[in-house]
């Protein structure tokens, strides 16, 4: 579903040139959970910006359902994400000004709508949250918030759900809620790939890949671990 | 809770009415900025219109004014020309003027009916007409040559209401002039004999240091029988019109198709010197009317030229403000824009967010400074005319006004719209 083939990308910063992503390659089957490990500036952000189709890397490709995402148009590169990727961030960032069920309708702006109305109502009745569809989200905790953010990530029924620390502001059970739609997500077929400093989260993943200073150190399987690098 | 889950997905102006609910301030400020610009230019204009419609009532009633008077002028004008005199005299076609020096009187004679005739063609080149029958003879009674005028009293011109200039004199009455009266002793009320007839003094003429101060004057009739000249008259004297610039050929061109075997003797230093006043009279008040205009042409440019700088100031301002709001907003709303991106929405899909917020911000603000303009009209209508906010009152000018605010509020957000629309998702994303 996802393949990250050599993926580059350097920043300038006030100290001299960055180097987020160090010839990073790493796969994603459909059905797949993996998690991606690392500390504080280690590039695991910047991988899953390159991986959505926000951050053109500076050498290699990225292809999500078989499809080379920065060889397309800018337009064209964002009905695809529109369509086939999901994001969860650890702010949430919902719309302030929509509620509950506006925000996750918003995903629809990007694709043909039909049926938006219905699959938001069936998430937000999966999620909880179908008694808070009027209220906005200052009306609602931190986990809430999260599982409407999770619910606009699912409303086009994407093939890949890209989630950057979305269990980082939560209590543990309401962390425990997003991991286990994650991975339910994953379980229907869909691919997962979720930056966290959890290890406990981590540990519902398939694999776990650990960067360090941009590269891709170690990728864990269950049965085996290789080196990349 | 009921909720409609078979209605179209959500839609952009959606999301953008929502913003506006949630961020009033913004947008009300940003609505303000629309008021000013529209309110100030529509005031601008009204005051520019106001002036014109001002004066053009000013000078219609100083025209109105300057008319009445030069008609007051104009029959003063009258009765200065009547103390002196006609200025013209009809005479059969062949009087020698020679005769008429010497004899101080025309010699030759034609039908008393010429004068009727000359009143009943409407003549529109001469006011007054007086057939006359007169002759140098010796006032026997006094041993005195006099000037015998024989009238009948004026003839009016049919189509016109004027006084006359000399009142008819009734059989048996007489009126003398001046130096007659002086030398002879002559008074009104005195019964005096004229060639064996009585007759009763009933009036003296003013001196006029003519002629006319030895005449003395008796009813037509009379003097017929008196000079032997029955049903005849030899001069119709008259006053010419003030309203032809080439009289006197115009006064014989029409004097000759009515009465053909006449002519027009004009006594050119009276009729200059009518012409002289008239013309002095009328430049006058032409003068008076075209410095009215000139003052208010004066201040007409005076708030042509504080339009001409207000207005672009105006609008560059209220553009400015709402540049600076809008680019406030797309910081503000930084966060939102890379969210929106990351779920798929294209840039253009951005830039109309943010150009429909303009857009409607340009519409309330036009109806807001439509109403200010409507008002400011109310309180700089000049001497009670509401011509200002009718002409503002016309379905063209709301249309004029909200196209043009809204054209000043999309340009004005262009930049900033711009800038959402190009706005790099990942660099908020990452900054998160």
């Amino acid at each position: 579903m996802l393949q990250v083939e050599n993926v580059s990308k350097s920043f300038a910063g006030p100290a001299g040139e960055v180097r987020a992503l160090q010839a990073v390659s790493l796969s994603v089957a459909a059905g797949e959970f993996v998690a991606v490990r690392g500390a504080s500036g280690s590039g695991k952000s910047t991988l899953l910006l390159a991986c959505g189709g926000l951050l053109q890397g500076d050498a290699g490709r990225v292809v999500v359902d078989g499809q080379d995402v920065y060889a397309m148009s800018a337009n064209r590169r964002a009905s695809f994400r529109a369509g086939r990727i999901g994001f969860v961030f650890q702010r949430f960032h919902l719309v302030p000004y929509l509620s509950v069920r506006d925000n996750v309708l918003v995903a629809s702006l990007g694709v043909d709508g039909t049926g938006s109305r219905q699959r938001a109502e069936r998430l937000l009745e999966r999620l909880g949250m179908t008694d808070r569809a009027e209220h906005f989200p200052a009306q609602l905790s931190t986990g809430e918030r999260q599982r409407v953010a999770l619910a606009r990530a699912m409303l086009n029924g994407p093939k890949l759900l890209l989630a950057d620390e979305p269990t980082g502001n939560l209590d543990p059970e309401n962390g425990r809620i997003v991991l286990r739609c994650l991975a339910e997500f994953a379980e229907d077929g869909g691919a997962v790939l979720l930056v966290t400093h959890d290890a406990a989260a981590a540990e519902l993943a398939d694999r776990t890949v650990l960067l360090e200073k941009g590269r891709l150190v170690t990728d864990t399987r269950p049965e085996a671990t290789t080196a990349n690098g | 809770m009921m909720t409609n889950t078979s209605g179209p997905s959500m839609r952009l102006w959606h999301l953008i009415f929502q913003e506006i609910r949630y961020r009033k301030l913004n947008f009300a400020l940003g609505v303000m900025g629309v008021v000013v610009a529209v309110g100030c230019s529509m005031g601008l204009l009204v005051l520019l219109r106001q002036h014109d419609w001002r004066t053009e009532e000013l000078i219609a009633v100083k025209e109105k004014t300057t008319r009445e008077a030069m008609l007051k002028m104009q029959d003063e004008m009258r009765r200065v020309s009547l103390r002196m005199g006609f200025n013209m005299m009809i005479v059969l076609r062949g009087q020698s003027l020679e005769e008429i020096y010497a004899n101080e009187t025309p010699t030759k004679t034609m039908p008393e009916e010429y004068g009727d005739r000359l009143a009943a063609a409407k003549v529109a080149t001469i006011n007054h007409v007086l057939p006359a029958l007169q002759q140098k003879c010796m006032w026997e009674e006094y041993g005195r040559a006099v000037l015998l005028n024989g009238v009948k009293g004026e003839v009016y011109i049919q189509s016109k209401e004027q006084t006359p200039l000399l009142e008819t004199v009734a059989a048996g009455t007489m009126v003398v002039g001046s130096e007659l009266s002086r030398s002879l002793g002559l008074k009104a009320g005195q019964r005096v004999k004229l060639m064996g007839r009585e007759f009763a003094i009933t009036g003296v003429q003013p001196g006029r240091g003519s002629k006319d101060d030895v005449a003395v004057w008796i009813n037509l009739g009379e003097a017929q029988q008196i000079l032997g000249k029955a049903g005849l008259i030899n001069a119709i004297l008259a006053l010419e019109c003030e309203c032809s610039d080439n009289r006197l050929v115009a006064i014989r061109k029409e004097v000759g198709r009515i009465l053909p075997d006449t002519e027009v003797i004009e006594f050119s230093l009276l009729a200059n010197a009518r012409a002289e006043m008239r013309n002095k009279a009328a430049a006058v008040a032409n003068a008076a009317v075209d410095q009215e205009r000139k003052n208010r042409l004066e201040l007409r440019r005076q708030r042509e030229m504080l339009a001409k700088l207000l207005i672009p100031l105006v609008l560059a301002g209220s553009g400015l403000w709402i540049a600076m709001l809008m680019l406030g907003n797309v910081k503000q709303r930084s966060a939102e824009i890379g969210v929106l991106r990351a779920v798929g929405l294209r840039g253009q899909q951005i830039l109309v967010v943010f150009l429909g917020k303009a857009l409607i911000m340009g519409f309330v603000g036009a109806m807001g400074g439509y109403v200010v303009g409507i008002a400011t009209a109310r309180f700089l209508q000049e001497g009670g005319s509401q011509m200002g906010m009718r002409w503002l009152m016309r379905p063209g000018m709301l249309g004029v006004s909200l196209a043009g605010a809204m054209v000043l509020a999309a340009a004005a957000s262009w930049v900033p719209a711009m800038l959402a629309a190009n706005q790099d998702p990942a660099v908020m994303l990452r900054e998160d």
